[in-house]
This record gives C-alpha cells, sequence and structure tokens, in this order.
C-alpha cells in the first residue's frame, strides 16, 4: 500500500483538479497523474505555496493566475526535427504523396512553443509544398502560443538544431531560415505565414477542419487511456481519407479503440495512415 | 514499529537506478534473477539517446527474465526486467502502469532516475525496494529519499568498488541507505525480499 504522504498528495492534486475544471473549466482529470502531479508540485514552488493544496484557493479567487497554472501544467518542452528519423520519413514516404493533392492542410495538435511546427514548414518549403500548404498549430497553453507565435529562438539552440536538421534530410543550412541578431534567431516570415496558430483544447474542443496530416507528438503520453482515445477519434474524424497521422515515438496506438481506423506506413517510427472506408469508432 | 519502518511485509517490485558503470553492475546482478521471479524489475539508467535498444539487447542475452522497453500505459508484470527508454522520463501511475514523459531534463537527466523512483515510491509505498548503482552524478538520491519516507526499501552499491562513487554517495550522504552492498550480493537480497524482510539484512 502506497504511505500516508502519497494518499494526501492523491488527494491534493484530485482536488486541484477539480477547482481548475468546475472553476475554470480546463479539465485535466483524463491526464496520466504522475508526470502531472509533478507538475503541479513546481508549480506550488514556483507560486510560493508550501503545498499544491493551498494552490486551491488562489485558483478559485484569482482569475489572473489561470495563465500561468495553465502553463505550468503543460510545461513544453520541444526542439526542432527532434526524432530527425521521423522527419526523414515524412520527407521521403509522406511527401511523395501529399505533393499530388492541389492544396495540403496539416494539424500539429500540442505545438507548444513552436520548434516542431517550424521543423514541418521548413520541410515543406525545401521539398517545394510549403507555398499550398496550410498548417493549424493548437495548443491548450496561450503563453506558449504567443511564444511560438512569436518564432524567436537563442541563436545557440539553432547550431545545436543543425545536428538533427541535417539527419533529417535537411539539404541548406538549418540558421538559413531565421535571421539573427542580439544572440537570438527569428524564423523567416516566409516559413512562418504558411502556419496558423490557434488555441484549442483537445479535452474538449471538436474537429475544426478537414486535414491531410496531423501530426501530434508527445502529448498522449500524457493522457490516459480514455482521452487518447478520445483524441485519436478527434484525429480519425479530422483527417481526409488516406490522410497521415504523426504521433510520438513512444506513443502506442495499438491498444487504442482507434487503432482499426489506422495502417502503419512505418509502425516504429508511429507514422500511421487512415485506412479508406472505415467508420471512426 | 512504525508504518515506515523498512522490515516488514514482502516486497512487490524493484526498481534500480544507475548510470556510469551500470552495465556492469546489472550484468553481475540481473542475469541472477531466476525464471518466474515474483515481482517487476524496473531498470532506469542514463544512456545516450540512440542507446536504449542495446542495453536491453546485452541484458537479455544473458538474463533468464523476459528484458523488455517500458511502455506506456502498460501494467508492470512480475518475472520481467523493465527498461526505461532514452530521451523520457518514466513514471509509475497509481495503478501500477507505466507512463512516460517528455518534460525538461531533471539533474541535466531523461530519463530521471529521481522522476521514476519518487513515483514508484508514491505507486508501491512498503512494497517497494529500490537499488542505486554507480553513477558520476547525485541522480537518484532523493529518489531513494521519497522511496524511504513512503515506507520501501533503500539498497545502495558500496561506492567501495563502484566504477563512479558519485552516486551512491550521494544517497547515502542523504541518508537514503538501509542496507549497502556489492552487486554481486544484490540479486540474492533481491530474491530474499519477495519472501519477506521479517530477518533484516540476510546474512
Amino acid at each position: 500500500m502506497p504511505g500516508r504522504a502519497s494518499n494526501l498528495h492523491a488527494i491534493e492534486l484530485d482536488l486541484f483538479l477539480e477547482a481548475l475544471a468546475r472553476r475554470h473549466g480546463y479539465d485535466f482529470r483524463g491526464y496520466a497523474r504522475a508526470s502531472l502531479r509533478r507538475r503541479a508540485a513546481g508549480l506550488a514552488i514556483k507560486l510560493g505555496c508550501a503545498t499544491v493544496a493551498e494552490l486551491i484557493p488562489r485558483l478559485l479567487y484569482d482569475d489572473s493566475l489561470l495563465p500561468e497554472v495553465l502553463s505550468g501544467l503543460s510545461v513544453p518542452v520541444t526542439e526542432m526535427f527532434r526524432d530527425p528519423s521521423v522527419f526523414k520519413a515524412i520527407r521521403e514516404q509522406l511527401v511523395p504523396v501529399l505533393a499530388t493533392y492541389p492544396r495540403i492542410n496539416i494539424w500539429q495538435a500540442g505545438c507548444a512553443t513552436g520548434e516542431e511546427v517550424y521543423s514541418l514548414a521548413i520541410l515543406l518549403e525545401e521539398v517545394g509544398l510549403l507555398h499550398k500548404t496550410q498548417i493549424y498549430a493548437t495548443d491548450i497553453n496561450d503563453q506558449a502560443l504567443a511564444k511560438a507565435e512569436e518564432g524567436i529562438f537563442p541563436a545557440k539552440l539553432i547550431e545545436k538544431y543543425t545536428e538533427n536538421y541535417l539527419k533529417a534530410g535537411g539539404t541548406k543550412a538549418l540558421v538559413a531560415y531565421f535571421s539573427l541578431g542580439y544572440g537570438f534567431a527569428k524564423i523567416d516570415a516566409a516559413i512562418k505565414q504558411r502556419i496558423s496558430f490557434a488555441h484549442h483544447n483537445l479535452v474538449s474542443d471538436g474537429v475544426f477542419c478537414e486535414v491531410n496530416l496531423v501530426v501530434c507528438r508527445n502529448v498522449l503520453i500524457y493522457f490516459d487511456r480514455q482521452l487518447q482515445d478520445r483524441v485519436l477519434g478527434l484525429f480519425d474524424t479530422s483527417l481526409s481519407r488516406g490522410g497521415f497521422l504523426c504521433l510520438g515515438t513512444k506513443e502506442n496506438l495499438a491498444f487504442s479503440a482507434a487503432a482499426n481506423a489506422f495502417q502503419p506506413v512505418d509502425a516504429s517510427l508511429r507514422l500511421y495512415r487512415k485506412r479508406q472506408g472505415v467508420p471512426p469508432p | 514499529m512504525t508504518a515506515a519502518d523498512p522490515a516488514q511485509g514482502p516486497i512487490h517490485a524493484f526498481a534500480i537506478g544507475c548510470s556510469a558503470g551500470g552495465l556492469n553492475a546489472l550484468h553481475a546482478i540481473l542475469p541472477e534473477l531466476p525464471e518466474g521471479f515474483p515481482a517487476p524489475v524496473v531498470v532506469v539508467a542514463h544512456l545516450g539517446a540512440n542507446d536504449g535498444g542495446n542495453m536491453a539487447a546485452a541484458l537479455r542475452r544473458d538474463c533468464r527474465l523476459p528484458v523488455v522497453e517500458a511502455e506506456e500505459r502498460l501494467p508492470a508484470q512480475a518475472g520481467t526486467v523493465y527498461i526505461a527508454p532514452p530521451d523520457y522520463h518514466l513514471l509509475m501511475e497509481a495503478d501500477h502502469t507505466f507512463s512516460l514523459s517528455a518534460d525538461a531534463k531533471v539533474l541535466n537527466a531523461r530519463p530521471s532516475i529521481d522522476v521514476f523512483m519518487e513515483s514508484a515510491a508514491e505507486a508501491w509505498g512498503r512494497s517497494l525496494a529500490a537499488i542505486l548503482l554507480t553513477g558520476a552524478n547525485a541522480d537518484g538520491a532523493a529518489g531513494m529519499a521519497a522511496v524511504k519516507a513512503n515506507g520501501g526499501l533503500c539498497i545502495v552499491q558500496d561506492p567501495d568498488g563502484a566504477t563512479a562513487p558519485e552516486m551512491p554517495d550521494a544517497a547515502i550522504a542523504l541518508g537514503a541507505a538501509h542496507w549497502i552492498a556489492q552487486p554481486d550480493r544484490i540479486a540474492f537480497l533481491m530474491i530474499s525480499l519477495c519472501r519477506g524482510r521479517g530477518g533484516g539484512f540476510p546474512e
């Protein structure tokens, strides 16, 4: 049996999530608890609270706290061209199919601070498809979205990402897509103009457009099975026939209710294609 | 006897953390575990982003227990050795299923031993034994302390003889070691602990 302290932590977290859902309409109760507990504990420290329980009254009575709470609970950590082999596979296996479409719609769900969606846009630019592509990059965290839309990163990081970029099949220099100054790198307007950033909550919002590719990496790992199933159902609904789904490399579609709706393009890289003619679960 | 007294009740799960020199230490322990070992064994090792598969493969050759990479939402089952996948944190949920997270590195490590052990301490409480082996940084010490605080049992590799003593030293300095042992004794301790730990340190 877990110790007393653990039970207390679990109770505090439950009450905190209940307050967040009922007071502000953001429902994290379908998130996997172990990492959420760490994030809530980190948030408590950041806001000067001794316990997660102490966060509750502030959450209830201080509306200005909400953005910081959402930001703290969805701590976005991402890098450009993370898992280069995935981007290489998109370039080699998905691009030839996407190129045949007159217009390409892409949804990146959970874009955090934008590193991944810019990686994708750079890839599409290099293969000559970006001009006919519209990317919808969504996240629950408005602070992260604002940063993503700015497209400004420490210049040092761009150097670090260059290795990933080259492994992913990049044909130029990553830095060529940025203007540099004062130790920062700003993404070119030509890359950014094909991306629309928007607030979207995978827990409670519906499908907003039909897309040819959904990219959602390292988001489902934070959800419990039930919420994973809901979100995969959303993706299934949003994808056109034959549309592609790209998940994180450790995210497992196999046990999901939506598994039958997709066939693997490259199972180890978690690249899938929506089957034709199978109704959503 | 207090609720946090480690000297009671059998162990139902093992968590092992290691870093520099860890593969050799694991080789001294895991192959000694018999088929049908009655608890899951979860290994969190610091590895390069591409080494995970290699370590699992190297251990698989010599172990009688199946050695697999831990997968999100799957339950930790007895008689299986789970390896944390590289570049993700591994966590244990209250229902004893695994979770992964891509959150920031902790003490420069992902997977972080602290992150796993703290969650495992919450999930398994007194039925967890945590083992911290050789390593060249302080990851794992806070995790071991959490295991101890939740009533679990903590075994630390004897820093004397460890490839890198910093990791075991840090746990000992935090007062988070019930027992200190050489790797070639640890498998025997694990087997004994599955039967109960009323007798204290087995001679």
